[in-house]
């Protein structure tokens, strides 16, 4: 009796390993997920007029240093603007209230962070304040849109003298 | 004898043998409500080819994945986008590695002790005396022990993948400087459930072949000491050539 019951423990265990793993592999890795609480923190909004692919969890950082990670994105659809609520570490409680907020790119085809950079305000940002000052996400199909544009323009005013059109591009 | 003629009755063989092995399969299948009833087999074969395969299988899953890690981290660094390691780490552990390197580990561990325990069982003949005592060895004996395997697998395959993504997350985020938020937060957006399914759809097939091989080998293997040598070889083969096959079936079918 003694052996069977190892022997069902055994089983047991390793049958509540497999689902716990299947579990994790459901929840965790996928969009679908749970998430699980964090160290104490504080939330500041901001509102972006395009964050490009930022992502939840891309991380928030000051100076090159990471203070906190995105939590949530939304739309205002009063504005239409995305909202990004940061969430950051309670270390880090003295950041000024005018400081701005950018996105950026981690190297070239990396993932979309924000960096925050200090403003000169005596105040300092609390729980569920707002940064004024944002910078939308560099998209690169705008950028060469506007090249693009820029170009036809250039090229289209300048059509009738027959100069050359490498130095039009300028 | 000529070459062609040798040729076509080898064919011929095989074929014979795939139409064994799915007869095999149906007696099993008809068997498997009743034996579902003696629970307690069905437990202790569990533990044989699940519980006793978990080391090998944890450790194996630590080092494909910290492997993983390594390589994409020196792939995606050229394209400077190490934050999808975790993406592309997770996606070739659930959806490939974790269900076809558990079958082929679960072949060499759990597969080869079926079978070269059912063929000494029958080089014994303890299956004939089970016969004469009017117990079916296919449902006392055979059918547990598949059904075991057919659980354990999906299982193994899950904790492989999970180790696995612990150990890419281990050499890419603490050794690496892969940033740890990125890692997890582009995985998650990066794996679909569909994904996951794929990958225990896949541990689940690989499962039946493999328990499969390696009761029929065992079941029907020669009953001399070389013969049950040669069964456990084969169940080896066989398992290894099958999973790997399905495998390119069932990711076409997935795409």
């Amino acid at each position: 009796m003694a052996k069977s019951s190892a022997l069902n423990l055994g089983t047991g265990a390793f049958v509540a390993l497999g689902f716990a793993a299947l579990a994790f592999l459901t929840t965790q890795t996928t969009s679908r997920g749970v998430h699980i609480s964090s160290p104490p923190h504080y939330d500041v909004i901001a509102k972006f007029d395009n964050v490009g692919d930022l992502k939840v969890g891309a991380p928030v950082s000051m100076s090159g240093v990471e203070i906190g990670r995105v939590a949530r994105i939304d739309l205002d659809t009063r504005e239409y603007k995305a909202v990004v609520l940061l969430r950051l570490n309670a270390k880090y409680n003295q950041i000024p209230t005018d400081s701005d907020a950018s996105i950026y790119t981690q190297g070239l085809l990396g993932g979309k962070f924000i960096g925050l950079t200090a403003g000169g305000a005596d105040t300092y940002l609390k729980n569920k304040d707002h940064i004024d000052f944002t910078q939308s996400a560099f998209v690169l199909e705008n950028l060469i849109g506007q090249v693009l544009a820029n170009f036809t323009k250039s090229s289209g005013s300048s059509a009738a003298p027959a100069t050359a059109p490498a130095e039009k591009s300028k | 004898m000529n070459p062609l003629k040798e040729l076509w009755e080898s064919l011929l063989e095989s074929v014979a043998g795939l139409g064994a092995v799915t007869a095999f399969l149906m007696r099993l299948i008809m068997h498997t409500p009743r034996t579902l009833l003696r629970f307690d087999l069905i437990v202790r074969q569990i533990f044989n080819s699940g519980a006793l395969s978990l080391v090998i299988i944890m450790l194996s899953g630590l080092f494909v994945g910290m492997v993983l890690g390594l390589q994409g981290f020196q792939l995606l660094e050229r394209f400077g986008s190490e934050e999808a390691l975790g993406t592309a780490a997770a996606i070739g552990l659930v959806k490939e590695l974790g269900p076809v390197v558990t079958a082929l580990l679960f072949a060499g561990r759990a597969g080869t002790a079926l079978a070269s325990e059912l063929g000494l069982m029958r080089a014994t003949d303890q299956l004939s005396a089970m016969e004469m005592m009017a117990v079916d060895p296919i449902q006392r004996v055979v059918v547990p022990r598949f059904i075991g395997g057919v659980i354990a697998m999906p299982l193994l395959a899950a904790i492989f993948s999970l180790i696995g993504i612990y150990g890419a997350q281990l050499v890419g985020v603490q050794i690496m400087g892969v940033d740890s938020g990125s890692f997890w937060s582009q995985m998650r957006a990066g794996v679909d459930l569909r994904d996951v399914n794929e990958g225990i759809v896949k541990s689940c097939i690989f499962g039946v072949a493999c328990s499969l091989i390696a009761v029929y080998e065992g079941y029907y293997a020669v009953p001399t000491a070389e013969g049950v040598g040669r069964a456990t070889t084969r169940t080896v083969v066989t398992s290894a050539v099958v999973v790997l096959f399905l495998d390119y079936l069932l990711t076409a079918a997935f795409l």
